[in-house]
């Protein structure tokens, strides 16, 4: 599926202060039933952002709030950076974790570590994950818990974070991935261009290994 | 040429092209699919226009949703039911090959693959679940992905990959009686930590691991995810060559026909060469791993049977400490709580990581002869497939179970997710074969224990944990 070009913007930061985030955290199974792509910003974090038991479907906008979860606090609505501790994505393949994320208005991912799976599933649905030292992390901790939020200008085409009131940061991203994420490209479209190189691979292990091509 | 890993080998023999960056373009020998992770790709192969390259390099089987009892009944819940009615729909229409709910064939993804010979050595197998390390006990690099990359390879047969960092995990020695493979990865876990493999592909090498039986080294590699390595491996040899043998999807072997033992030859030309050099190396010593069981809510959160739950105020580290303490209280423990002493309201052995016939054999004698405690409310065995089941029926441990107070349950992921009706209630406590202790994993506000089959068995006879040693 093609993804919509990474726009650059500014927002305010949501401090998730938790090491080993794990993707049935960030969208539990029960969720996973839906055959669909989208629709799941309601459920993100459902387990811990509502008092009751969530189900597919659901009218999230009676449901019983926890207070305490910082995706609740007003300070913070309309985020679209989320910054957590290290591990974040851990666990489950599922790539409904990111969909939860982005079709919650989440764009940019800042945390020391993210799990691989999860890494790579969030740059296939428009999301910048930033990984930055874990002293740096605790700085952004810091300035973003206070009673004024801390607002963040985020620049992919030139690969800088800008906080408020501090420096900016370098974004260091693998190359391919800033190419797919500026220009929104359709991957499969891209590997098809080398469907000449991949009937090569193929006609030449056929030959090696047989019993794979039997 | 230097000398090279299992992982060097069969990811050079896999490289269809590197772009200018550095990233290759790999090719995939086989795809497992199941329900949960596949609808959305197979409608972006529709939206596209686009048809599988290689419909038969890919095997499908529903797992999560299916229910574990009274499956003549189909599927009660709409949500679920959809999910596999949209896979059987989906194979159909694209010509891929389906074990569906009524083939005896059908199970959890991960068990079906290597009993059907779907997995091979030397392969590149991916699937849309992290579990899907598991196949590295054959010395195939296979890992998880994402919907996105399960549709990828459907189009193409092939991902855009940068390659990991390597780590060998040598486990020497012989390992104590009543201590499995389960307790071998758990203890691994629990010195690397849940991020500790990540950007990695694991080797689990030494003795033990030699030693193990293929269902044993299933198991290590199962969990490999766990200690956030993408992949696990473990190299070839006789016992992985004779487990193939025969294998409906393996090479075929008589009748004329060498390619089974020209397979063979190739598959053990990939072990790691002597003096091939890792990113990292960890060493433990199988001796002094003892049967384990976590406490908190991630794998890594793990300590030996006959130790106590840590203390957050002794731990150094503030984020560390911190999580401590949300797990211990999400957990209902109190720090230096005696893991003997914590009693348990439910027992569930099955899953891709202990849901294996030798997994099912280990739990029966323990529960032979006996009964299970009056406190616990549940305790299911849920064989990992239905060829698993018919193996244990031929076997006698489903009467073993049975007679002790078990439920003896048809083949499917069951309470490893709950995506199905076997679930924990809110507070529930649970000791489990299965492979996450994630907040809500097995059902919301559920605790969940992993440890050993062996020692979940135990645990459901006596109510609370024991050391299985002292049985």
């Amino acid at each position: 599926m093609p993804m919509q070009p990474f726009e650059n913007f500014t927002s305010v930061v949501v401090p998730l202060d938790r090491a080993n985030v794990d993707t049935d955290a960030i969208i539990p199974k029960q969720f996973l039933k839906s055959i669909q792509r989208t629709g799941f910003g309601p459920y993100l974090f459902d387990e811990w952002r509502y008092h009751d038991h969530g189900e597919p479907g659901m009218d999230c906008s009676n449901r019983p709030l926890n207070p305490d979860f910082v995706l609740n606090d007003p300070r913070y609505q309309g985020a679209k950076i989320l910054l957590a501790r290290q591990n974040f994505g851990c666990g489950s393949s599922r790539e409904h974790a990111p969909w939860a994320l982005a079709d919650y208005g989440f764009r940019v991912l800042i945390a020391p570590s993210f799990a691989d799976i999860f890494h790579q599933n969030a740059t296939k649905n428009g999301i910048l994950p930033v990984v930055l030292d874990e002293a740096l992390v605790d700085e952004l901790f810091a300035l973003a818990g206070g009673d004024t939020p801390l607002t963040m200008a985020v620049d992919l085409h030139n690969l800088k974070l800008s906080p408020e009131g501090r420096a900016s940061i370098e974004i260091n991203i693998d190359p391919f991935h800033h190419h797919c994420l500026i220009h929104g490209l359709d991957d499969i479209a891209l590997t098809l261009e080398h469907a000449d190189a991949i009937t090569a691979y193929e006609q030449r292990r056929a030959t090696e290994t047989p019993w794979l091509f039997a | 040429m230097s000398p090279r890993t299992l992982y060097d080998k069969i990811w050079d023999a896999h490289v269809v092209r590197v772009d200018e960056h550095g990233t290759a373009l790999l090719y995939i020998d086989h795809q497992l699919v199941h329900e949960v992770t596949s609808p959305q790709a197979f409608e972006g192969l529709r939206l596209a226009g686009r048809k599988p390259r290689r419909p038969q390099a890919t095997l499908a089987v529903p797992d999560h949703n299916v229910p574990t009892s009274d499956r003549h009944l189909g599927i009660v819940d709409p949500v679920s039911r959809v999910q596999v009615e949209t896979l059987i729909a989906n194979c159909r229409e694209f010509g891929v090959q389906l074990f569906d709910m009524d083939d005896l064939r059908q199970g959890i993804v991960h068990v079906v693959g290597p009993e059907q010979g779907f997995t091979q050595p030397g392969m590149t197998i991916v699937c849309g679940d992290s579990h899907t390390s598991t196949h590295g006990a054959f010395g195939a690099l296979s890992f998880g992905v994402g919907t996105s990359e399960v549709e990828h390879v459907l189009a193409t047969q092939c991902l855009t990959q940068k390659k990991s960092k390597s780590m060998l995990v040598r486990v020497d020695g012989v390992l104590g009686a009543g201590v499995t493979a389960k307790d071998i990865v758990l203890a691994i876990i629990g010195e690397i930590g849940t991020a500790g493999g990540t950007g990695h592909v694991i080797e689990y090498a030494g003795d033990a691991i030699e030693a193990l039986s293929m269902e044993g080294r299933m198991t290590v590699c199962n969990m490999a995810i766990e200690a956030g390595a993408r992949a696990g491996l473990i190299g070839i040899d006789q016992k992985t060559i004779e487990y193939l043998r025969g294998r409906p999807l393996a090479p075929p072997d008589g009748n004329g026909r060498d390619d089974f033992e020209r397979a063979a030859k190739y598959w053990l030309s990939l072990n790691s060469d002597p003096g091939a050099e890792y990113d990292r190396v960890v060493q433990l010593d199988a001796a002094s791993i003892r049967p384990q069981v976590t406490w908190g809510t991630s794998p890594e959160m793990v300590a030996p049977v006959d130790a106590k739950v840590p203390d957050p105020a002794e731990i150094a580290d503030p984020v560390k400490a911190g999580s401590y303490r949300h797990a211990l209280a999400y957990m209902g423990l109190e720090p230096g709580a005696t893991i003997k002493q914590i009693a348990l309201d439910k027992v569930f052995i099955g899953s891709c990581t202990n849901g294996r016939i030798e997994d099912l054999r280990a739990a029966a004698e323990v529960a032979k002869g006996q009964r299970v405690a009056g406190s616990i409310k549940q305790a299911l065995v849920v064989p990992g497939s239905g060829l698993v089941k018919e193996q244990a029926e031929a076997e006698g441990l489903d009467q073993i179970f049975i007679a002790a107070g078990f439920e003896w349950r048809d083949p499917g992921c069951s309470m490893c997710l709950a995506m199905n009706a076997d679930r924990l209630e809110p507070g529930e406590r649970c000791a489990s074969t299965s492979n996450r202790n994630f907040e809500g994993r097995q059902g919301q506000g559920g605790r969940t224990h992993l440890v050993s089959p062996a020692m979940a068995a135990a645990a459901a006879i006596h109510g609370h944990f024991v050391d299985v040693r002292e049985l």
